[in-house]
């Protein structure tokens, strides 16, 4: 199995917060990874270390056999690495697939308008979002915007997909709608790395999970082992119905 | 039809010039013909703005810099060197785009406000070197011989010439912004305007899309520097880098509708004609910039999107024939 994404012992301060500490580990090319831990515990950090939105000042990168520990992101985006963002950053005044051909265009295929055209209309179907693609980005609602997020990275066609909590702020139907999305993502051959609070989700959906914790990797393993893992009650134990959530899953 | 579609966009904008171009060659009246010509300038001006203001979202308010630049080395090449206007008006682009280029790599990290401030900064810094750099000639400047209008058949001629050159120059900036406008360049661009962060995270090369977008909307307005003293007999440091009037261009640019390819025209066109009523009233001959002030007040309060945005905004199909 190839290995797509290493990290060796990456560590982040900002000022006197260690936001991450010594996080190692190996990706392998088609792979689920949830990333899990309760707020705060530098999931979006680690996120923004691997796409070089904050470069981390310890450890390496490695991505596709390149080191992009100090690379800018869309050096990332070139090699083929495309991410959402928690907080949804549409490009409002462009048109929903005019935001796709973004993706598309700058992606690490570098496609020309035309193509890229092409597929933007091709990923707003997978995504639904054909019916609103000659609308303004900034006039869809926040479960468009997440699907525009999703839509834009994918037109990338990227080797690696990092989804920051694509299913927050979604209603239940339309999260089983994302989920059946994510899993078709998987069968293109795409690998993921998946932050989420919706449980249920990241234990369906991944083959791998990562439990953070104050930026210290507790736990790895199985969905099964660590949903078992007694740090990691602990660790959500500070949030009850989350704890809770995890003990239902045995 | 599908031919029609594809460049709707740029028609009217070609249109407007090629009117604006032919009206004192109907007439006849050299006047009109300067007026014309005032008007084409302000036109070639504000659309190379726009290729930074309007697509790229950087707002610079010392764009005039590049002007003047231009300007001073295309008429110091042409009294001192001996070179003919052609290459002294090319010399005077490729002078601004190196000096854009330069500036770029040094102030587009600058984001908002910051990246303004810096702007006026080099304009001002510009006019007090050039103020006292002798081999331009210092705070006198430079005079063109009159001689040098002999070459180009006489000092009407020459002014005719110029106002050509002029119409020559206007359609080069609004086929440029047209097709920075269409081009994958150009989406960068936007999405840039949109949003840096996420253009980045998208593989848009920043640092380089935003030097280029300055080094387009720098060479068009060298050229026009150049032709404008030409014409104009001499270039002195308070003509050529008049931070008024670089004001007075992000006015047409913001009037018009910033991000288009009409926009900037028509702010030209009715600023520039608001401008030559305003000079020749009683009234306001003394207080027409504090009106330009007011109007930039009206816009960014009432329609930030300009004129062309407001009606892109309003009437859906608009927006394939005001591109």
């Amino acid at each position: 199995m190839t290995i797509l994404l290493s990290l060796q012992g990456v560590t982040k301060q900002f000022g006197g917060l260690q936001a991450l500490t010594n996080v190692t580990f190996d990706l392998p090319q088609g792979q689920i990874l949830g990333l899990i831990g309760p707020n705060g515990a530098g999931k979006t950090t680690l996120f923004n270390a691997i796409n070089g939105v904050y470069p981390p000042e310890n450890g390496r990168i490695i991505f596709r056999d390149q080191d992009v520990t100090r690379a800018r992101p869309y050096h990332h985006a070139r090699l083929g690495m495309a991410r959402t963002h928690q907080i949804v950053q549409p490009l409002n005044e462009l048109t929903v697939r005019e935001n796709v051909m973004v993706g598309a265009c700058f992606g690490h295929e570098n496609q020309n308008l035309s193509n890229s055209a092409v597929i933007a209309d091709e990923v707003l179907a997978f995504v639904g979002l054909t019916s609103r693609a000659d609308q303004l980005a900034g006039s869809l609602n926040v479960a468009q915007k997440k699907r525009l997020e999703m839509a834009r990275a994918l037109a990338a066609r990227p080797y690696l997909l990092l989804l920051d909590e694509v299913l927050a702020g979604l209603n239940s139907s339309e999260i089983d709608n994302m989920i059946q999305t994510v899993l078709k993502i998987r069968e293109r051959g795409i690998t993921i790395i998946m932050i989420e609070h919706v449980m249920k989700a990241v234990m369906n959906v991944s083959d791998r999970v990562i439990v953070l914790d104050y930026g210290q990797q507790i736990a790895e393993g199985s969905p099964e082992t660590i949903a078992k893992d007694e740090k990691v009650i602990e660790a959500y134990l500070g949030d009850p119905k989350l704890a809770e959530q995890l003990l239902e899953e045995e | 039809m599908k031919l029609w579609h594809r460049y709707s966009g740029i028609l009217l904008p070609v249109l407007v010039v090629a009117a604006l171009t032919l009206w004192p060659v109907i007439t006849g009246k050299p006047s009109n013909r300067e007026s014309a010509f005032t008007i084409l300038k302000a036109v070639a001006l504000a659309s190379s703005l726009n290729i930074l203001l309007g697509y790229t979202g950087y707002v610079s308010f010392g764009h005039i810099v590049f002007y003047g630049f231009g300007g001073y080395v295309g008429i110091f090449l042409l009294t001192e060197k001996d070179w003919s206007l052609w290459m002294a008006i090319l010399a005077g682009g490729v002078a601004s785009g190196i000096l854009a280029f330069l500036l770029g790599s040094a102030i587009l990290r600058l984001r908002g406000a910051y990246f303004a401030l810096a702007t006026i900064g080099v304009n001002e810094a510009m006019r007090a070197f050039i103020n006292n750099f002798e081999l331009f000639g210092g705070p006198t400047g430079i005079t063109l011989n009159f001689s040098v209008y002999k070459t180009y058949g006489g000092a009407a001629q020459a002014l005719q010439t110029s106002f050509y050159i002029g119409a020559g120059l206007a359609l080069a900036a609004l086929l440029t912004s047209y097709f920075v406008r269409t081009s994958k360049f150009g989406l960068g661009l936007l999405a840039i305007r949109e949003n840096e962060d996420a253009a980045e995270v998208m593989g848009v090369v920043t640092p380089s899309a935003k030097t280029w977008a300055y080094v387009l909307s720098a060479v068009i307005p060298g050229m026009i520097g150049v032709l404008f003293f030409f014409k104009n007999g001499n270039v002195e440091p308070h003509d050529a880098f008049p931070l008024h009037a670089s004001i007075e261009l992000l006015v047409m640019v913001m009037l018009g509708g910033q991000g288009t390819v009409l926009g900037p025209i028509l702010g030209a066109f009715a600023y520039q004609g608001m401008r030559g009523y305003l000079v020749t009233s009683d009234f306001f001959k003394d207080i027409q910039l504090s009106v330009s002030g007011g109007l930039l007040l009206m816009i960014v309060l009432f329609i930030p999107a300009g004129a062309i945005g407001w009606l892109r905004h309003r009437i859906p199909l608009m927006r394939r024939v005001l591109a």
